[in-house]
Parts: C-alpha cells; structure tokens; sequence
C-alpha cells in the first residue's frame, strides 16, 4: 500500500500531520456538526477554500507532465469570471452591453468556459510550435489579465443572481458545492487520463518527446490538449471564485494561484520535468496548502507569515522526494 | 613536432586507449581515422587536457607536456576546432576570437588591438569575414573559419580538427581545403579527424588508424590503396567467401519505394526498393549515410527531395506517425534519446508504439498490456525483476530488446533497425538475428543495419553499399561477401 503511494506518500505524512496538529491546538478541529442540513466544520471550510487550488492544479499536473507549466491560469480565471459576471450583470459601456434581460444559464456558465479553452488551447498551439512553455504561457499570464480588465472596464462587476451565487455558495447533499465541482473534475480527469491512452501519450511525450514522435505519439495535439484541459479547469475554477464573491474583481481573482497549483503539483510528487505524474498526490498537495493557509490564519499569524511557512514546507517535503537528499540520512550500505 | 608514446586511459570497465603512439611533424595533415569506439574522441580529449591521461607521454618540440585543461593546452600551442563549434552564436566575431584571451589595457578590454588581432588572424585564412558581425548570422563554413582563426590567433603549433565537415557542402569543404593545405605548407600541423575517405585521399598525408583503443595503422596515403585502409578499419582481412548465397532473394511485390530521397549535407538523393519479406542490408563505415536513410525514410527528419511510397500510398514528405500508421516501424541507433522514455516502467515503454497506433481513444487494458509485456519479455529474455520496472534502470541490451519488442508488438510490415545489435551480448544478437529471419520468412520486411559487415552479411538477402553519405552500390545474392562490400566501400569496382 505504502508502495503504491509512491511519492505521494510525503504529502501525505505532511497533510496528517498538520492535521495532528491543528487537532492539539483546536479540541473541535476534526468535529463535522450539521448546521441548517448542512455539514460545517474546519475540514470541510478547508476543502471548501481548495477547491479552487484542486481545480487549476489538476489541469497543471497534466501540464507538467508533458514537461510544460502554465503560468496564465490565474489570468484565466480572471478572464472566466470576468465573462461570467458581465454576461450576468451586462453593465452598460462594456462589451455585454448588448445582453438584455435575463440571461440564460447556459451563456453565463457556457461563454466563460469556452473563452478559457480558447485561452488554453492558444497556449497549446504556441507551445507545440516550440516556444518555451514558460514564454509562452507567460504571455498569456500578463495580457490574458490585462483583457480581462478590458472586458469590465477595470471596474469591480457585482451581480446578485441566486443560481450563479450558488455555485460558490450553496450546498448539495449537505456538502459544499465548489467541494463537488472539485471532486467531480478530479474524478473525471483521473478517468479520462487512466481509462483512456491519454495519460501513457501525456508522460511519454513528457519522458522523451522524441522517442515519442518516433513511436507515432501525436505529441502536438497531446500538448495542445493537456493545455486546453488546463485552461478548461481554470475557468471552472474562475467561475467558483466570482460567483463566491457574487462579482468579478480582475485585478485579484485567481492572483498567483498558478504558483500554488506548481507547488501543489510538485508536493504531489510530480517532476517538473515531466513524465510520470501523479494525481492523487496532486490532490493531497492542494489540500495540504490549503491546511497550512487555513491552519496559520486560525492560530492568528499574520497572512505574510504564511508565505514564509508554505515555502519551508514546500522545500521541506521536496528535499524528503529527493532520492539524493534521503540518501544523507540513510546509512550507507542499507537501500 | 607532436609525438605520443604509449598512451593509456582507461574508464571503469573499458580500457579507452591502449599503447597508443602517434608522431605529427610540422606541415603534416594526418588523418585520424576509426569506427565507433576506436578511441578518436579519447585521443583528442587527453591531448586538449579535458582527460588526464593514465600513462604514456606526450612531448610538444621536444618538451614532455601534461595539458591540464583546454585552455592550458591552448597556450601550449595545441588548439582545436569541435564539430560542434564550441564559439558563442550571440557574440561578434571579434569577441569570439578574442574570448579567454581578451586583449587588456588598465584592466579594460582593449577593443581596437582585440579587433587587430581578430582580422590578422581571419587574413590569414582569406576570409572575409568582418570582424563585427554576429557570430550567429554567419554560415556553418564561416563559422567554422571563425574557430579556426581563434585557434590560430593562440599561436597554435599543433591544430585539432574534429570532423569539420560534416555539415559542409562540396565548395565550402573545397575553400576549407585550400586553406587548411596552405597552414600546412606554412609549418602548422594539423590533426585532421573524419569518417570521409574521399576527403582524407585529398587532404592528408599521412594516416592513423585507431581501433578498439589501440594502433592499427600508420600509412602514408599515396601507399596506401583504400581496400586497405577499410579493412584496417573494420580489423579483419577481406574474406572472399560468400555468405549471402545462402539466402535466396525472394520476389515478392515491392511494399516500399524510395525515389531521390535525400536532404543538403545528409544524404544524396538515393532510391531503393523492398519487398515483402525481404531483409535489405545497409553497409558503409561510420557517417555513410545509413543511420540518415532510414531516418529519412521514416519521416524522423525532414527531406528535402524525393519521396516515399508504401504499399500503394506515395507521399512527399514522410511523418513517423503516418509511416507507423502505414506499417511501418523504426528502432533507432540513438536508444537513450530516441528510444527510450526514461523514467517510464518496461510495461509503458513497450506498448507506447501499439498504443499510437490504436489511438487514445481505444486503449489496451492492463491486463492486454501485462499479457503482451510478459509474452515480449519471454520472447526476448528480457531481464527486468517485473514489467513496473523504469526502464533507465535495464541495461543498454535489455533496453534496446525493449525498444524492439516496442516495434514488434505493434506487428509493422516494415521495421527499419538501425544497429539494433549495437550493445548487447553474444548471445541475445543471435536471438535477435533468428527472430528478424523468422519474421521476414512469414512476410516482414526489414531494413538492417550494423556496423559489423558480417552480421549485414548473415541477415540480409540484399545489400545497399553507402559511401560518403550517398548510395554508391549494390549487391545481391552470390555478390555477397565481405570483400565485395569492403571494396564497394573503398570505391572499387566489384
């Protein structure tokens, strides 16, 4: 079983023990009470607040795996939630000035999610042309923002429709929404890639994109896909973020979630230089930086202070991955 | 002027260079010459100081030399020119000549002597080359020029060229000639390595033959006709006897046709043919063009003319992924950065090329996957403790058995292997060697290649002789001997 975990293993130790911790600190940490039909308590606010995390994260583990990063998903969802709340509230002076009345569901949740593919797959296109993903996304993470800002004027959209803000808001079965949406994606990514040769072309093409070509491994479309994947996920994620604030704030929505996405992915006990990825470790890594976030603003720390701690942590659960670092403590002789 | 005596190095497990001697007076071109493994590379990289040598003596005019590093060797009078020009594409000619060696005045790069010295050293060579363009935004030869002249401008009494013209075209290797013959008749002596018999009858005086790490010859190249140089080479003496009779051609339809297939500096348009259940062997030395016809012929890199037809299908430019689509397969020479996918388990490695063929969308389950791996795995006595193993943690031979069960499994109607022999044990090429008869005898066509003439010579019912990057013969049936393709190879008639 340990085995099987493979690097996933570390996070794991490490989300435990925070958790541990948390349990000494705060009696009531692991108590789950229902509060009006609905589940409360820490560990569901965590997972509530991750959602977002696990969301882009998962589309960056696919990313990484085929030795890229995108840098542009905060920048997505900003463009996703930007698109959302102006198609809602189409405030006058901007590009959805033309929609009128009452919009319907399937353009507010349907344009945004197009638009992040689109945005995806142009990162995509770029990459598989053999622009250095780093360059290629970075351009996207600066202008996708930036038009973002563009779409609603620079200003704050706010909207106060019930069935949007529900999408950040409201629950199903007694859990939170964003936790659904959250599980459900990972469920059908994991599928997507385990069930289908997708996630054997996604780590060949990472391992050695040459030996890939040469085996018949359509490398240009796989990038092209695990990019738009990517941007798909973050624009389910801008729309979690916009309706739970009910408006869309550019400047701030989804604001260096692409590191948290990288650092989860890595947590998860995925290379960045590509190959074999591992998303279940991916998820276990955003859930822990969402513990550590949550656990440091209980103990009241100073949100600066949690930076530094995510960092340790970070650093420190990657050295316990290096095989070389490990070694220094093993004794010598014993593998 | 250079003089090696009994010079030793030797790497864990293999011994690199064994006794090796080697005497370059002033104005002398020697060519050095040898196969895959000779020791050229060692040679060069004790004599620039980047090896420290295990035992031996090198003297420079007399005086006992220990170059420690490349600079050090350099300001001993020893410079040399890599085939992967090692200059900076970003920076001026000026600063590429200069660099390491920059001119200074107060401890400022004193640019006007720095651009003197650079247009000195370049008139020397006639180039005309200014002395502020960007290294970058010149051609390969200019480039090659701008090496050059760094070297001379070091005062080098020795100059190393590591097959500079490999990526040349005819006029340019001409122009590089003429110079490098009018640095010799100034007193330079130059080591000059390449795998082009046609340039070293043209250039060098002398030559020096390397294989396995120890002399094999020393010629001087009026005395020396080209059927003896190769059979130097290769280490064996011509044998006459006919292997190939044993092997009947058989005519069965042609499934593949290559017309004027070639590329610029690669390989002359070239075309050959294959039938079904043929095994079509391609022999030549090291750099004849073999590994680029197969590549060519699969799309691995572009051509430039030509075309290719498989089956009834004709296509200008063929693409790996179509050719796989169409039945074809290609194991390539290069197995850690074309083969495999390091970090990947055996399982993974192994059905990658299947997998592409069916597509994304209809995968093999684990269990179709474990089934094929265990089968391959028995096939090929492929040792792995389980198919979960990464494969960069196999042997070189297991890992080439891998990459050609990869192949295998995928059933292709024509499999090009390049040196799939290369690295592995006695015992495991004959294996190998039964299974490619076996499989054309049911109908597989296979492209063969292998450095060694006898292996070619054991599978193959065809031979295609390259020479120089171009097709320059053929042999077929009771043509088939060792002395026929060492002949064709040193450009005799048959």
């Amino acid at each position: 079983m340990l085995k099987r975990l493979g690097p996933a293993l570390y996070p794991l130790v490490g989300l435990i023990v925070v958790l541990l911790l948390n349990a000494a600190w705060l009696p009531g940490f692991f108590v789950i009470s229902v509060r009006d039909g609905h589940l409360s308590g820490s560990l569901i606010d965590i997972l509530l607040r991750a959602a977002p995390v696990i969301l882009v994260a998962l589309g960056m583990t696919l990313v990484i795996a085929t030795g890229g990063v995108d840098l542009s998903v905060g920048a997505i969802i900003a463009i996703s939630g930007a698109i959302a709340a102006g198609v809602l509230a189409h405030p006058s002076g901007t590009l959805f000035a033309s929609f009128s009345g009452n919009s319907s569901m399937v353009l507010v949740l349907g344009l945004p999610l197009i638009a992040a593919s689109m945005a995806g797959a142009f990162n995509g296109f770029l990459v598989s042309f053999g622009i250095q993903p780093i360059v290629a996304t970075l351009a996207l993470m600066v202008a996708g923002r930036g038009a973002a800002q563009l779409l609603t004027n620079g200003q704050i959209v706010t909207f106060s429709d019930p069935t949007i803000s529900a999408i950040g808001n409201g629950f199903w079965l007694g859990l939170p929404i964003p936790i659904l949406i959250a599980f459900a994606c990972a469920f059908f990514v994991f599928l997507l890639v385990r069930r289908s040769a997708l996630g054997l072309f996604i780590s060949a093409t990472g391992a050695s994109e040459q030996s890939s070509f040469l085996a018949g491994v359509p490398r240009n479309s796989i990038k092209i896909f695990v990019y738009s994947a990517c941007g798909l996920l973050a624009g389910v994620a801008g729309l979690i973020i916009c309706s739970d604030i009910k408006g869309a704030d550019s400047h701030n929505a989804g604001l260096y979630l692409e590191l948290d996405a990288i650092l989860a992915t890595c947590l998860g006990g995925t290379a960045m230089t590509g190959g074999r990825f591992n998303l279940a470790g991916t998820l276990i890594g955003a859930i822990l930086m969402q513990t550590l976030t949550t656990t440091i603003l209980t103990r009241g720390v100073s949100l600066e202070a949690t930076l530094i701690t995510k960092a340790i942590l970070v650093v420190g659960v990657c050295l316990f991955q290096s095989a070389s670092f490990r070694a220094l403590f093993a004794r010598r002789g014993v593998d | 002027m250079l003089e090696i005596v009994g010079l030793t190095k030797s790497f864990p497990g293999v011994c690199a260079l064994n006794n090796v001697h080697l005497r370059l007076e002033p104005g002398e071109i020697r060519a050095l010459m040898g196969e895959n493994g000779a020791g050229k590379s060692t040679l060069i990289k004790v004599l620039t100081g980047v090896y420290k040598r295990d035992g031996g003596e090198i003297r420079l005019s007399g005086q006992a030399i220990s170059p420690s590093s490349p600079a050090h060797a350099q300001s001993l009078g020893i410079s040399t020119v890599y085939q992967e020009l090692n200059l900076a594409p970003n920076l001026s000619v000026t600063e590429n000549v200069c660099l390491g060696d920059e001119a200074s005045r107060f401890g400022l790069i004193d640019w006007r002597a720095a651009r003197r010295r650079a247009v000195a050293a370049l008139d020397r060579l006639e180039a005309e080359i200014g002395p502020n363009q960007i290294l970058g935004s010149l051609s390969t030869a200019e480039q090659q020029l701008v090496a050059i002249a760094r070297a001379l401008d070091r005062e080098a009494s020795v100059l190393i060229l590591d097959e500079p013209t490999s990526s040349l075209d005819a006029d340019e290797i001409a122009a590089l000639f003429k110079i490098l013959r009018r640095l010799g008749d100034g007193g330079l002596a130059i080591l000059f390595v390449t795998h082009f018999l046609g340039q070293v009858y043209e250039l060098c005086d002398t030559i020096t033959v390397l294989r396995n790490g120890e002399n094999a010859g020393d010629f001087e190249v009026k005395e020396c006709p080209q059927e003896r140089l190769v059979a130097t080479m290769l280490g064996r003496e011509s044998d006459t006897s006919i292997i190939g009779s044993k092997l009947t051609s058989n005519k069965g339809a042609e499934i593949l046709q290559a017309t004027n297939l070639g590329r610029k500096q690669m390989l002359a348009p070239i075309t050959f043919g294959l039938t079904k259940g043929e095994i079509l062997g391609l022999s030549g030395l090291l750099g004849s063009g073999r590994t680029e016809t197969l590549k060519l012929t699969y799309g691995a890199i572009r051509n430039d003319s030509g075309q290719v037809t498989v089956g009834a299908k004709t296509t200008p430019h063929p693409q790996p992924k179509a050719m796989m689509q169409s039945g074809m397969g290609f194991c390539p020479e290069d197995r850690k950065s074309e083969g495999i996918l390091p970090g990947l388990s055996v399982r993974e490695n192994l059905v990658l090329a299947l997998q592409a063929k069916r597509g994304w969308y209809r995968p093999l389950s684990y269990r179709q996957q474990n089934a094929l791996v265990s089968e391959m795995i028995a096939k090929l006595s492929i040792k792995t403790p389980d198919s979960e193993k990464p494969i960069d943690q196999l042997s070189g031979g297991n890992q080439q058995k891998v990459i050609l069960a990869r192949w295998l499994i995928a059933n292709p109607q024509i499999l090009l292997l390049d040196e799939p022999t290369r690295g592995i044990d006695i015992g495991s090429k004959e294996e190998i060697k039964a299974l490619i008869r076996g499989l054309a005898h049911d109908g597989t066509s296979f492209i063969f290649t292998s450095s060694e003439i006898e292996e070619v010579l054991e599978v193959c019912s065809r031979v295609l002789v390259l020479r120089d990057r171009d097709l320059i013969g053929e042999l077929v049936g009771e043509e088939l001997s060792e002395a026929n393709i060492m002949s064709k190879i040193a450009g005799g008639k048959c």
